[in-house]
């Protein structure tokens, strides 16, 4: 069938800088670049085009320009361009819209309507070059109350166990299958490095990463992929996987192809099957049952790591996060609507679930109303870009937050939304092993702990800004925060004045 | 003291669970293999959960009474035996080991195991077998001796399941429906009548060939060989093999 669908982007080549040497037609994963040697020229089939901008960043002469196609449909606010095309592919295949990275939908980013605090005149600001400043964050359960012996200030109350990070920011799930192992590498080696933790996904642990069980977070979702005892001893906490930010209620298949040799070994499943995880895990239809299977894990842990819980961040997350702390949830995450995914149906991915920052807002004050917010640490995710996020996702009641596209980025991904496709040409998210050998896990860790480096040093700016040396002072306190271009009900679930007041 | 770990032999003690509950019996069966211990009778359960998790060693429990539910999840090497019914979860994410119930079990037995061996001598709930997986040789083996409920063997992605429909009347069908709804992997036995709206629309009917006798002969016979029946009399009612159709049922879904 003739497709009906125009390019998305125009290559251009300037003839003049162009000097034949195929570093784009060898970069490019979408055959888009071709080189005809009998006219001695690189051509260009545009409609293969999905802007990630490999070639542009390897062509040694910058020949190569890609720009968005104007697509001069006649100006219609309804019917706009991306809704003709998504009509025109599903009248071409009769498919489900698939689709990869999080919701690029205009919806409103809250975090761009808060702005921080700092110190004027009556409390001085501290400068973090010259004076001690602490990110540390402990992770897990805190008691009620604490009992000191006398003399020996010692702790008398035996704490549930904690995790201690040096920086309140993790690396998202994201499974070995979905991203290649060398992503795997190279954020678990920058956790390492920067005293933070990584996530497997759902997707087992490849033996080469045991070695950074320490800094190692294993997730347990619907399809128990890779779950034996030592996959959860190897662990520093454990993560129940109910649902996540992009695709809230839905399950996953992960398609036979991408399940190499090395994936099935790693999920325990046959090489070649589609790895389909359920959209709810089939032992948890209540919060009692969920309760059962967190105490299931931690009788298969002897009791000696946080038990995590991850929910999408939808309608009634703050009922539902109750629940979960009182089964016995250490910790607790929400996957808010900005939340990214290797493969999501786009009609889930676009329009299901809340905003992050009124999903934290709720859970908090909720917790807090019902006394139990010292229970579990409450970590979120879904569209953090930067230190700035950071710190008002802690001032909004985080204890942590998790990155996922961030981190990516720091490998090179330039979110061209192809994660689905398998032919990621930044070799983030293939299992193509020509392609996933352009993340080297030594470069990889070094960007991604360098992120996370420049991020601490921001994150202590701000601290020292506001006259307070430590992250535990700016946790839950929404006076930092004020709220610009807001309307009343925003403000008050997110429990923020509007600037000025 | 009724509550007292009692040393029948130096390899074999008794252990009255009346009266404990759920995460202090599991720290006496976890004290009791790092001794060494090979055999733990277990008098008394009322409800405990999570017998036979993170044990990790060859050790063998019979139980006296109704463990709870998640009997044996994770779990990674033991035998159990219940001398009563168990209840949800029987072998939840099962690695290897062995349970034996002298009963019924509830729903989801055997959720997500990828090995290790489960034979229930009467009926099962919901979803039972569901998302069953294999991995290189371990291949988990769940036989059911009466019927089940809706949902049998759903997404079963490996391993064998095998309902026998003991106690069901002359005439009479299976329980189940939807059985083997998105199954891509694994194979099913049933033994009994059952009709095809039964069946999941991802599964296919086959007469058994040669291996698949050779498998249910081997495992209705460890089967007989629990629960006092005859393996001949069992085997020689028509048995029918449920396969999925595809290996990749929902490969034609997505566009892009």
């Amino acid at each position: 069938m003739k497709t009906y669908l125009p390019p998305k982007f125009i290559v251009e080549r300037d003839s003049n800088r162009c000097i034949q040497c195929q570093v784009c037609v060898n970069q490019c994963s979408f055959d888009v670049h071709s080189y005809d040697a009998a006219d001695d020229e690189v051509r260009s089939r545009e409609e293969n085009c999905v802007g990630c901008h490999r070639c542009v960043v390897f062509c040694p002469t910058n020949a190569v320009s890609i720009r968005k196609n104007p697509l001069d449909y006649r100006e219609n606010s309804n019917w706009r361009p991306e809704v003709i095309e998504d009509i025109i592919k599903q009248a071409e295949t009769g498919g489900v819209l698939l689709t990869g990275m999080g919701n690029d939908k205009g919806y409103r980013v809250y975090w761009d309507h808060l702005v921080l605090n700092a110190s004027q005149v009556t409390n001085p600001s501290i400068d973090p070059l010259r004076e001690p400043m602490e990110l540390v964050t402990y992770i897990g359960r805190k008691p009620d109350r604490v009992e000191v012996s006398d003399g020996a200030l010692k702790l008398k109350t035996k704490l549930a166990p904690q995790v201690k990070l040096e920086v309140p920011v993790m690396f998202s799930a994201m499974s070995y299958g979905a991203v290649s192992l060398n992503v795997q590498e190279s954020l678990a080696r920058a956790a390492t490095e920067a005293g933070t933790l990584w996530n497997t996904g759902e997707g087992g642990l490849h033996p080469k990463l045991y070695k950074y069980g320490k800094n190692t977070i294993v997730q347990v979702a619907s399809g128990r992929f890779g779950v034996h005892p030592e996959y959860l001893d190897a662990a520093t906490i454990v993560e129940i996987k109910i649902g996540q930010g992009a695709k809230p209620g839905i399950g996953g298949h992960l398609p036979g192809e991408k399940v190499s040799a090395e994936v099935a070994m790693t999920r325990m499943i046959p090489k070649g099957t589609d790895a389909l995880s359920p959209a709810p895990q089939h032992d948890i239809y209540s919060i009692e049952d969920l309760a059962q299977l967190v105490y299931a894990l931690k009788e298969a842990t002897d009791y000696t790591k946080p038990i995590s819980v991850k929910i999408a961040a939808v309608h009634n997350s703050a009922a539902i996060a109750s629940g979960m702390v009182r089964a016995g949830a250490d910790m607790i995450v929400l996957d808010g609507l900005r939340g990214s995914t290797g493969a999501a149906p786009k009609i889930i991915r676009d329009n299901v679930g809340i905003p992050i920052e009124m999903a934290l807002a709720s859970v908090d004050t909720r917790l807090r109303q019902e006394g139990i917010r010292n229970q579990a640490s409450v970590v979120i995710a879904g569209g953090i870009r930067n230190s700035g996020d950071v710190a008002k996702a802690i001032a909004l009641g985080a204890d942590a937050v998790y990155i996922g596209t961030a981190a990516l980025m720091a490998l090179g991904c330039t979110c061209c939304q192809q994660c689905h496709t398998g032919k990621c040409a930044w070799g983030i998210c293939t299992s193509d092993l020509a392609l996933t050998k352009r993340v080297n896990p030594d470069i990889g860790a070094r960007r991604a702990a360098n992120l996370l480096r420049g991020w601490s040093i921001e994150l202590k700016d701000i601290l020292g800004g506001m006259g307070i040396n430590a992250i535990e002072s700016l946790r839950g306190n929404r006076l930092a925060l004020r709220g610009i271009g807001l309307t009343d009900t925003e403000l008050e679930i997110l429990g923020v004045m509007m600037a000025g007041g | 003291m009724a509550r007292a770990v009692r040393e029948k032999t130096n390899s074999v003690v008794e252990i009255d669970a009346s009266g404990i509950l759920t995460r202090e019996l599991n720290t006496r069966l976890r004290e009791a293999t790092s001794n060494g211990v090979k055999k733990i009778e277990l008098r008394n359960v009322y409800g405990q959960r999570y017998i036979g998790t993170d044990l990790g060693k060859p050790v063998e429990i019979e139980i006296f009474g109704t463990p709870g539910n998640d009997l044996g999840s994770f779990m990674d090497g033991p035998r159990i035996i219940v001398r009563g019914n168990a209840q949800d979860g029987c072998g939840n994410t099962m690695n290897a080991g062995e349970i034996i119930v002298h009963g019924h079990a509830g729903d989801i037995t055997g959720l997500s195991a990828r090995g290790g061996k489960i034979f229930i001598r009467d009926g099962v709930g919901y979803r039972a077998g569901i998302h069953m997986k294999e991995y290189g040789d371990q291949k988990p083996v769940l036989v059911i001796g009466d019927t089940a409920q809706d949902f049998l063997g759903e997404y079963m992605a490996g391993g064998i399941l095998i309902i026998l429909g003991l106690n069901l009347k002359e005439g009479e069908t299976h329980r189940a429906s939807y059985i083997g709804t998105g199954m891509h992997g694994g194979v099913l036995y049933l033994r009994g009548n059952i009709s095809n709206f039964q069946l999941g629309k991802e599964v296919g009917v086959a007469e058994l060939d040669e291996k698949d006798h050779m498998d249910l002969e081997k495992y209705v016979g460890e089967f007989a060989f629990h629960f006092g029946h005859s393996a001949k009399e069992i085997l020689r009612q028509k048995f029918i093999k449920l396969f999925p159709l595809y290996l990749r049922p929902y490969g034609r879904l997505y566009t892009y």
